[in-house]
């Protein structure tokens, strides 16, 4: 029994090694490049398209619909950023259904890889919006005293997304692997599919809290009304 | 410990990589495809408006057309309904017109065929008259007509009264010339001799004579001189026989006239 697909080294020079995690995210890599690349080599321009376009078509647009409804105005340009993060984790949670499987997102190393580049993206994304000095600004309002408890907050939640994937679905593993040598026939079904349910929510938690961090950080804030 | 910082690292390394492959081979191509699809169908309707205009600018095209094709129809009905009304109205004109012409040519006809008649009545009855009267004249008295006449000749200059009587003397007896003494036929020596004698008792003057045959006179003596006349022929009792006559004929006509077709006026 182990906590985390890390401690599955399949080969290691120093302190380069490659483990379960790195394969599977891999794999999952070649999965979604392979599949993506098959799909779009031939598509179709005219109303008549093939299924695989529209499932590709369908899932595109509702990542695209689900930015902009978080506030962003131009979803499109945090398309590659936010849609990777779900369309990541969702596979990758997925991907449980495959026995002997180990899900990347279950590694608190992949967790706070992510996190860190949500916590690098985010005010790239603000700086690239408001420039750099209007995204300082963010950090001194509504007054500098609240500056220490932005940054404690910036960190925080970087933390707290990390630790919230990780924990979710390591648990979920954990509890299967629990179950299988308690009761192996019945619940092991059940709390995989709910273990399904649970990767998908935590896939859209994770894009929908990088979304708003990101939101949070580009939006201009709006002028605070004059007493007259 | 949990994290692998390595492993860190590399989920980075490998999380940038994702983004650009699915950036490259998913988002791009697809995001162009619908792209391209809704300019596509934002052609297509922006064509089907514009022929839907187009269209819409024919129909309108088409109805000015037809209306004004239908103002002209009738403008030329009316115009070949008035020009035919108008030629009817002309042939109308012309055929009353040939009708009256042809009317009054009839007339005419029918005047001369009745003057032809009366005339041809008028000679027919003359001769008829002077046989039937010469016939009766010689069959109940013995005697011609041409003596009766110069008898009642004779007996008319004897009856004249005063004035006349007076003018007709100083007319004889003043004319430059012998008094002429016209009859409607050659009068014989004893009936010459006869009215002379009558002419100087009557006058008591010797009076010259000179006779003349004048056959409109129809069977009659007329004695003239110098401007004053004197006569008596059968041409009176003619006369009111002409006038019955006349009477007969215009009472032939008038029926002939009212029973004359009217022109036909059907258009």
């Amino acid at each position: 029994m182990h906590l985390s697909p890390d401690e599955i080294i399949f080969w290691q020079f120093g302190v380069i090694k490659l483990n379960a995690t790195i394969v599977y995210t891999w794999g999952i890599m070649l999965v979604l490049a392979l599949g993506s690349k098959l799909i779009t080599r031939k598509l179709s321009m005219d109303m008549k398209r093939s299924r695989w376009q529209n499932l590709l078509e369908i899932v595109v647009t509702a990542i695209e619909k689900q930015i902009e409804e978080v506030g962003l105005g131009e979803p499109r340009k945090y398309l590659g950023f936010l849609g990777t993060l779900f369309l990541f984790v969702a596979t990758a949670n997925l991907g449980t259904v495959l026995p002997g499987y180990e899900p990347p997102t279950g590694s608190l190393s992949t967790t706070v890889a992510l996190a860190l580049c949500v916590l690098v993206a985010v005010p790239l994304f603000g700086i690239l919006e408001q420039g750099i000095g209007g995204y300082l600004k963010t950090y001194v309002e509504p007054t500098v005293i609240m500056l220490p408890f932005n940054i404690i907050s910036e960190v925080s939640r970087t933390l707290a997304l990390a630790v919230r994937l990780f924990g979710n679905m390591m648990s979920g593993v954990m509890i299967i692997g629990i179950l299988l040598t308690i009761t192996p026939f019945i619940f092991p079904i059940v709390m995989t599919v709910l273990g399904l349910l649970t990767g998908m929510v935590q896939a859209y938690i994770f894009s929908i809290l990088a979304a708003v961090y990101i939101a949070a950080a580009t939006c201009t804030p709006k002028p605070e009304p004059t007493n007259s | 410990m949990l994290i692998d910082w390595f492993t860190v690292g590399a989920q980075t390394l490998n999380f940038l990589v994702l983004a650009w492959l699915l950036k490259r081979f998913l988002y791009q191509p697809i995001l162009l495809a619908i792209d391209e699809r809704e300019r596509r169908i934002a052609t297509e309707l922006g064509d089907a408006d514009a022929k839907k205009a187009e269209a819409q600018q024919e129909r309108d095209e088409f109805q000015r057309k037809n209306e004004a094709f239908d103002r002209q129809r009738a403008a030329l009905l009316s115009k070949a309904t008035n020009e035919a009304q108008a030629e009817r109205g002309r042939l109308l004109d012309e055929a009353r017109q040939a009708a009256d012409a042809l009317s009054a040519q009839r007339q005419d006809a029918l005047v001369n065929d009745t003057d032809d008649l009366k005339l041809a009545i008028r000679g027919r009855t003359q001769q008829e008259v002077f046989a039937i009267a010469r016939k009766a004249l010689k069959d109940l008295a013995a005697t011609d007509l041409e003596g009766q006449m110069v008898g009642m000749f004779a007996r008319r200059l004897r009856e004249l009264d005063g004035q006349a009587k007076e003018c007709l003397t100083d007319a004889l007896k003043t004319a430059p010339e012998p008094a002429l003494v016209r009859s409607a036929f050659e009068l014989p020596d004893e009936h010459r001799s006869a009215l002379r004698r009558t002419l100087n008792e009557t006058f008591s003057a010797d009076l010259p004579l000179r006779f003349e045959v004048a056959p409109d006179l129809i069977s009659g003596i007329e004695l003239s001189a110098n401007g004053q006349k004197l006569a008596w022929s059968i041409a009176d009792y003619l006369v009111s026989l002409e006038k019955g006559v006349d009477e007969l004929l215009k009472g032939r006509a008038k029926p002939e006239a009212q029973a004359e077709p009217k022109p036909a006026t059907k258009g």
